[in-house]
């Protein structure tokens, strides 16, 4: 392995420093949270006011 | 327009652009022009990707869907969280790892030569034959409505976005941007207050809200899996991923907007920051759509909201005619708004229902009023284009807002106009530069102030090409659905030799090659021999293309297995 494939991997794996997030993966899975409770969000909205 | 308005036009969008010159004007170094500021956090790279995607349609046309159609277009982005999130795992960090400038050079080094330059040309023709529709589709709307010349604002609009891009490069695009995005923001949010201020007496945003669900302008989810419907919770995940994934990810305008910054981190959290807001974004524009439709039922407005169109036949008897049967129809749907309003508050449910039911039968008929007024003007102009919905919005801010507040929305037009033509400016000269003229001139690569001044010129004659295609386009308005459906033509097989290079490691240059070629064949053979939607393209090009590539690396002869193993 290179050091410069050593160094991109480091990179990666290096924490998004973000409160309350230690991992990536983290990150990740609270957009996709974000993202089903916008949709459930809409649904509340479209069977409120249709 | 009075003379507040113009200085807050002129002074914010002549103002952005001169502050992106004045801070870029030292630009030398060839990464900085290319993929901006190495410091670039990801605030300036989320509101840039974000600014790219958001161009003067997004604000002319999205309110006026809103208005026409109801919300249910919010579900076409539900795709593209899901696609960011593909583009942060696996995209941004090959791109960062190889240090391109741009995504087609990542085709060279994972495939060969020609593959890569396949991927660049056919960016080039898509996005190059639709540099001119950027400036012209929000041109022709604004100076029909201001009463302006469309070749002066298609001028003046091309001519301010070369300036900025060609002296800084991608770091006065991103720059620009920002202020940009926030002026943008903060005209949205003033046309949705007096908005709001400007509906009738006792008729707040709930009930303005119910009015709209009540008259089908609210259904934003729908779960149907009926495919005759155009927008559903699922063409928006698996249609709108796919179509988000190749944009994002294959599209040198975005991928410019997020290769460079300080980190890997930078990138990603601005690729997030994108993922979190687009759908409530999205949700508020079209949200002042349906908003505009209840108001318009309190408030007179034209049957047809192109004037300029409709008074070529204001001596018209017919024409008059119709606009007295609107006002008419108007009225009636006015009361009985009011009467379903009343009847919602007491507690008897036969009386709302049946109010409700005037309700929906009066508004049917005021737009059963506004269709007969299209089919007059077709009938007195067979090239008379009918789609009125793209003027409520800016009927709206002209007749609607203080002054001050109308140079300031009709500089967020002019702003998004600026803001996606300079991304793709920049993106069609950093691909020139880099994947054709340095590709061919190799021993050019090590003289950075050279590359730097054949960057710009490119850029510039880009820049120059789209105010002259922007100005032929007026003599031919179909061109921009053709342009369309040529960008759906080359996406799809673009799309899928990246993902031969991510996902597929067995498949070698000449087989995604010749792969791409027959699926782009099929496509061209498939468009001109059948009718279906031209959508569907992206996808048929893209799986083409996969499946051919899988098909041929295993029958190409071994020698070239055994070249292309080597050289990989």
């Amino acid at each position: 392995m290179t050091r410069a494939r050593r160094r991109d991997e480091r990179v990666e794996a290096e924490p998004p420093d973000v409160p309350g997030f230690r991992t990536w993966r983290g990150i990740y899975l609270f957009v996709f949270g974000w993202f089903v409770l916008v949709v459930v969000m809409l649904t509340v909205f479209t069977g409120i006011f249709s | 327009m009075n003379v507040a308005d113009w200085i807050v036009l002129l002074g914010t969008i002549v103002g952005i652009a001169a502050y992106g010159v004045w801070r870029t004007r030292h630009v030398r170094s060839i990464s900085t022009y290319l993929r901006g500021s190495a410091s670039a956090g990801w605030g300036t790279i989320g509101l840039s990707v974000m600014a790219t995607q958001a161009s003067a349609i997004t604000f002319l046309s999205i309110p006026g869907q809103g208005f026409e159609s109801g919300i249910g277009f919010v579900q076409n982005y539900f795709g593209l969280p899901l696609a960011l999130i593909i583009v942060c795992t696996v995209f941004l960090p090959m791109y960062r790892r190889l240090n391109v400038y741009t995504a087609y050079e990542f085709l060279g080094q994972r495939f060969d030569k020609k593959t890569r330059l396949l991927g660049a040309g056919l960016f080039l023709l898509q996005r190059g034959l639709a540099a001119g529709v950027t400036i012209y589709a929000p041109a022709i709307i604004l100076s029909t409505v201001l009463g302006w010349r469309l070749d002066l604002v298609i001028v003046f609009t091309g001519l301010l976005v070369i300036v900025y891009t060609v002296t800084g490069g991608s770091e006065a695009v991103a720059l620009t941007h920002k202020w940009q995005m926030t002026m943008i923001s903060a005209g949205m949010v003033t046309a949705l207050v007096v908005l709001l201020l400007r509906l009738p007496e006792g008729l707040g945003f709930t009930e303005a809200a119910h009015v709209a669900g009540a008259l089908g302008k609210l259904q934003a989810v729908d779960f149907s899996l009926d495919p005759s419907r155009r927008y559903t919770v699922w063409t928006g995940v698996f249609g709108g991923l796919f179509l988000s994934l190749s944009y994002f990810g294959t599209d040198q305008s975005q991928v410019q907007r997020y290769i460079g910054g300080a980190s890997l981190r930078e990138g990603r959290l601005g690729l997030m920051f994108n993922a979190v807001l687009k759908i409530p974004m999205q949700f508020v524009i079209l949200l002042i759509g349906a908003l505009l439709f209840v108001f318009y039922q309190f408030t007179a407005h034209p049957v047809f909201f192109n004037q300029a169109e409709w008074r070529r036949y204001a001596d018209d008897g017919r024409f008059a005619a119709l606009e007295l049967q609107h006002a008419d129809a108007l009225a009636q749907s006015q009361s009985a708004i009011r009467a379903w309003l009343q009847a919602r508050t007491s507690d008897d449910a036969t009386r709302e229902a049946r109010a409700r039911a005037t309700m929906v039968a009066a508004n049917n008929r005021t737009a059963a009023v506004r269709a007969e007024a299209r089919v007059a003007l077709v009938a007195a102009d067979p090239r008379t284009k009918t789609k009125d919905s793209d003027y409520v919005f800016i009927t709206f801010i002209l007749t609607q807002l203080p002054h001050g507040a109308i140079g300031l929305l009709v500089a967020v037009m002019f702003a998004a106009a600026l803001q996606s033509k300079a991304a793709e400016l920049a993106a069609l000269g950093a691909t020139t530069t880099i994947d054709f003229w340095r590709h061919f001139r190799p021993l050019a690569a090590a003289d950075e102030g050279r590359n730097v001044r054949v960057a710009r010129r490119f850029t510039a004659m880009w820049g120059l090409f789209a105010v002259a295609f922007a100005l032929f386009a007026g003599f031919a308005e179909n061109l921009i659905e053709a342009i369309n459906i040529l960008g759906s033509i080359f996406y799809g097989v673009l799309l899928g030799l990246f993902l031969v290079a991510f996902f597929l490691r067995r498949v070698g240059g000449s087989a995604v090659f010749f792969a791409a070629l027959v699926a782009e064949g099929l496509v061209i053979v498939m468009y001109l021999s059948l009718n279906i939607g031209y959508l569907w393209y992206n996808i048929i090009g893209c799986a083409a293309c996969v499946a051919f590539s899988v098909a041929l690396q295993g029958v190409l002869p071994p020698r070239v297995r055994a070249h292309e193993d080597r050289a990989g």
